[in-house]
């Protein structure tokens, strides 16, 4: 938190697979509540594959402050080979959140992330959700879900009307419905 | 006069870009001819996408390149025409000669720039030089701190350039991703208020079919310097000018701009100053800093061209030491281009502070809140200085 009341969150997953759509539904949820945000890619060229980020800093309050996100609150990865391959824990706070997208148990997660810090884990297995709800392993909107659960940092139904408003029709009502299984799946 | 409230209603989500390109949907212009480049790219694509859905009414001239751009947009505001395009970087660089033949044909075109550093080395991040360099071009030029600001000042540009005292062509940046890229909440403005606050565009002289004049002439030493004086007070009048469309825009939305925006100023004894979306941090610094004991202010310049050098001198007359951020180059120079007009216009002033010069976030390098605290503390150690305080720059790899 780099003032009172900010909330910093930084998504990771790799090129195409939503993560800055998911930084900025986050973000529009926000609005929906009246909260103050700013929503970002990390910036540069992107390349479909790779790994990258997406950032949300949300307020209950006003703020002013626009550098980018080096100490996020909360973690959030999207895409399951990225855990043991990439150093997902820089800059991430003492005391910080971790949700991620995985099969495996808790006990290996853990081992496999390499986070030293004091942090807290939470996991679902968003690929399995993606699969059976969307026909497609893209979790961005199914780790929304698990962020809402645990954080309450927006609350689900703006999640869902922000999801809908961003997808119209049949696509929205899927991701909405996978949005709300990973939010009584994270453990 | 009664100050609306702050704005009520929803804000929207938008990027910079987004928030300049609905803007100028909701602005409809008769004429707009952009190239592409990055970090602009989005304003551009989302304004054509406008074209092509029939929600504007606009011509949209697609050209070969940004020197082509800026001369479509001279033709088509000889016509009368209200014109917009978007830029950046190495798009503004190759624009650069005809800026100066909007300026002088009293072209009231808008540009929005987002705001990126300019090659070499190749570069597509944030920094204002792309703009600064453009200060002798005659344009007005203005900055962005937020989205919403942007949003405003695609508005307020029309607003100011069109006055019939002024008749100048005016820029605005935003920086580039922190801004251009990046969603924020923005109170919208709808076509309601743009037809209020613009009312249609009127030129003298509109060249146009059945009406032949000449415009974009040849002036030698008979009359060449008759023509620049006249710019030069197009520029005196925008100042008073722009303070106006400040007040009216904040009466009809709530949001209200200054040329310079003091922060925390009343008790100040130090201050710093800076343009565009540093401005933001800076004012969470200055909280930040207050919260210690510390009596630290904060100067946002939002009006870059014309400089608002009376303002300036007035807002720091109490304040011991400044420490102006740039975040935009000149080499060779006395400092980089905030720090030199600043200085220069305290210098006849008798109550005025020691300035000291910090360069920072070239490159798009972030400009931490611990940059800008060391920045601060460096301000307050120079502070009494017999000698001149070379500028320092900030962050860089040691």
């Amino acid at each position: 938190m780099v003032g009172d009341n900010i909330t910093d969150i930084r998504f990771h997953g790799r090129g195409g697979q939503g993560v800055v759509t998911a930084s900025r539904i986050a973000a529009e949820a926000a609005l929906v509540e009246d909260k103050y945000v700013h929503a970002f890619p990390a910036f540069g060229p992107e390349r479909a594959g790779a790994p990258i980020e997406g950032f949300t800093r949300i307020s209950p309050k006003a703020f002013t402050i626009k550098t980018e996100i080096h100490y996020p609150d909360i973690i959030v990865i999207l895409d399951p080979t990225l855990i043991g391959t990439v150093n997902l824990g820089k800059g991430l706070k003492e005391g910080g959140i971790v949700i991620a997208n995985f099969a495996g148990s808790m006990d290996e997660l853990k081992s496999k992330i390499g986070i030293k810090q004091k942090v807290t884990f939470y996991k679902v297995d968003a690929t399995k959700i993606a699969n059976e709800e969307l026909g497609r392993p893209i979790t961005n909107t199914v780790m929304l879900g698990a962020l809402v659960k645990i954080t309450n940092v927006v609350e689900i139904d703006n999640v869902c009307e922000a999801t809908a408003a961003r997808f119209p029709g049949v696509i929205g009502e899927k991701n909405v419905k996978a949005i709300k299984r990973a939010y009584e799946e994270v453990q | 006069m009664t100050k609306a409230k702050v704005t009520k209603g929803k804000r929207i989500g938008m990027t910079g870009d987004e928030a300049v390109a609905n803007a100028a949907a909701v602005i409809n212009p008769d004429v707009v001819a952009a190239y592409p480049i990055t970090p602009q790219t989005i304003i551009v694509e989302h304004f054509s996408d406008f074209v092509h859905d029939g929600e504007v009414d606009t011509e949209f001239v697609c050209v070969e390149s940004e020197h082509s751009a800026m001369s479509a947009c001279v033709g088509a505001s000889a016509t009368g025409a209200r014109v917009f395009t978007a830029s950046a970087s190495q798009g503004v660089a190759l624009m650069f000669e005809i800026l100066f033949i909007a300026s002088a044909s009293r072209l009231p075109i808008v540009m929005s720039v987002a705001n990126r550093a300019l090659s070499g080395p190749i570069n597509i991040h944030g920094e204002l030089t792309d703009q600064t360099v453009c200060r002798d071009t005659g344009w007005i030029s203005l900055f962005s701190e937020s989205a919403q600001e942007a949003y405003d000042n695609t508005f307020l540009a029309f607003k100011i350039g069109e006055h019939p005292d002024v008749s100048l062509p005016v820029m605005f940046g935003l920086d580039g991703f922190i801004l251009t890229h990046a969603l924020e909440g923005v109170f919208p403005l709808d076509r309601k208020f743009s037809k209020d606050f613009l009312p249609e565009r009127e030129m003298v002289h509109p060249t146009i079919p059945g009406n032949p004049v000449s415009s974009g002439l040849l002036a030698l030493p008979n009359y060449y310097m008759e023509v620049k004086y006249q710019q030069e007070l197009a520029m005196d009048a925008a100042r008073k000018v722009i303070p106006k469309a400040f007040e009216e825009f904040g009466e009809k939305t709530g949001r209200y701009y200054k040329s310079v925006e003091g922060y925390q100023m009343e008790d100040a004894e130090t201050a710093l100053v800076t343009m565009g979306a540093l401005s933001g941090t800076t004012k969470f610094v200055v909280d930040k800093l207050r919260k210690e004991g510390e009596k630290v202010g904060m100067i946002k310049v939002k009006t870059y061209r014309p400089f608002p050098a009376d303002d300036l001198a007035k807002a720091l007359k109490d304040v011991d030491a400044v420490g102006v951020i740039d975040r935009d180059l000149t080499f060779g120079a006395p400092g980089a281009a905030l720090y030199t007009d600043l200085k220069t216009s305290l210098y006849d002033y008798k109550d005025r502070p020691q300035v000291f010069g910090y360069i920072a976030g070239i490159g798009g390098r972030d400009v931490l809140v611990k940059d800008y605290e060391y920045i601060y503390k460096q301000v307050l150690k120079n502070k009494g200085a017999e000698k001149a305080v070379p500028v320092e720059w900030i962050g860089l790899r040691k």
